[in-house]
């Protein structure tokens, strides 16, 4: 996995508002490391559906750090996972350490 | 246009919050993270847009719409493709935004709603005039119905108007002024400070009269140029 994650979405959109891109590294500070923990022990508990649920939250962050070949890599990983399927689950959680090391240099 | 957001997800909401400030047709009213407080928010206020996603837990986008009677126009903002089909089937979705949103989709989105917002609005304003008929006035404590069809002319009589339909005349508190602005401007023409008439049944039109029924009403200067615009003329 080569990619990286970048601001670009979040600049292009800013428009230079350096309070809003603060605030969106902010809401991805706080909540992507509560949402490993969740998806973690919903992985554990082999509750697949909440699991699902819990891609498809962080889903929606891996597109914003403009990670696009990791989205689609959780598209079809939440599709798997209400199928009771974890054949993706590898590459997706390098996907969430890649973030998580990239959003704590912020 | 007046727009609210309903998201579950904080950085969708800021997002949606961000493309709405650079958007100079729009404004934010409120922003919601449960379809519930939407609901009870819609059920109260008016509004023109809605900034709407699908996937929320317990009660979804979709559900949102099926409860709202008449719902405003709706853009869908969701991470999800497959919903698009489904999507169409609502009359109030006029968009369908996949996530992570570009201000210049946004926008074209928003042009959409606009566009949309307009059309409806020349429509519920050409079913007005065609419904409205008839007007309703207090007689004795009475609510008597007067179809416009029927009325020959009104009268000026101090703080009272005298509406002369084919059948009877009613005498009612009110004003010249008050009920002009209740007929339809192209059934009827205020001829005189004191004389409205129905310029269907003009019989015919002499110097500065005109002879409706058995009535001989006065035209002032002023209001003749336009007498003679409503007239078939040979």
């Amino acid at each position: 996995m080569t990619e990286k994650p970048n601001l670009k979405y979040i600049k292009e959109i800013s428009g230079g508002d350096l309070i809003f891109e603060e605030k969106m590294l902010e809401i991805v500070k706080n909540e992507l490391p509560e949402e490993i923990k969740s998806y973690e022990t919903f992985l554990k508990e082999q509750n697949f559906k909440q699991a699902a649920e819990i891609v498809h939250k962080i889903k929606h962050k891996i597109s914003t750090l403009g990670l696009e070949k990791s989205y689609q890599v959780a598209i079809d990983y939440e599709e798997e996972l209400k199928k009771k399927i974890t054949k993706s689950k590898t590459q997706f959680d390098t996907i969430l350490k890649v973030m998580v090391n990239f959003i704590n240099q912020y | 246009m007046k727009s609210i957001i309903i998201d579950d997800e904080e950085m969708a909401r800021a997002i949606i919050e961000q493309l709405i400030s650079k958007n100079k047709k729009l404004s934010l009213v409120e922003s919601f993270s449960n379809a519930i407080d939407a609901i009870k928010y819609l059920n109260q206020n008016t509004i023109d847009l809605i900034f709407l996603d699908i996937h929320m837990p317990t009660f979804t986008g979709f559900d949102l719409l099926q409860t709202l009677k008449n719902p405003p126009k709706v853009i869908l903002t969701t991470s999800d493709k497959n919903f698009a089909i489904e999507a169409f089937e609502y009359d109030c979705i006029v968009d369908y935004l996949v996530k992570p949103v570009t201000q210049k989709r946004f926008d074209k989105a928003v042009q959409k709603a606009t566009l949309f917002s307009q059309a409806s609005n020349v429509e519920s304003k050409s079913k007005e005039t065609e419904v409205i008929n008839e007007l309703y006035v207090n007689i004795d404590r009475r609510l008597v119905k007067i179809n416009f069809a029927t009325i020959n002319l009104i009268e000026a009589k101090g703080d009272y108007i005298l509406i002369k339909t084919d059948g009877k005349n009613y005498t009612v508190h009110s004003t010249m002024k008050k009920i002009e602005e209740k007929l339809p401007d192209d059934l009827f023409l205020k001829v005189h400070r004191s004389f409205i008439i129905n310029t269907k049944k003009i019989i015919d039109i002499e110097d500065n009269s005109v002879l409706i029924s058995n009535n001989v009403i006065p035209v002032s200067r002023s209001n003749r140029p336009e007498l003679m615009k409503r007239l078939n003329l040979l």
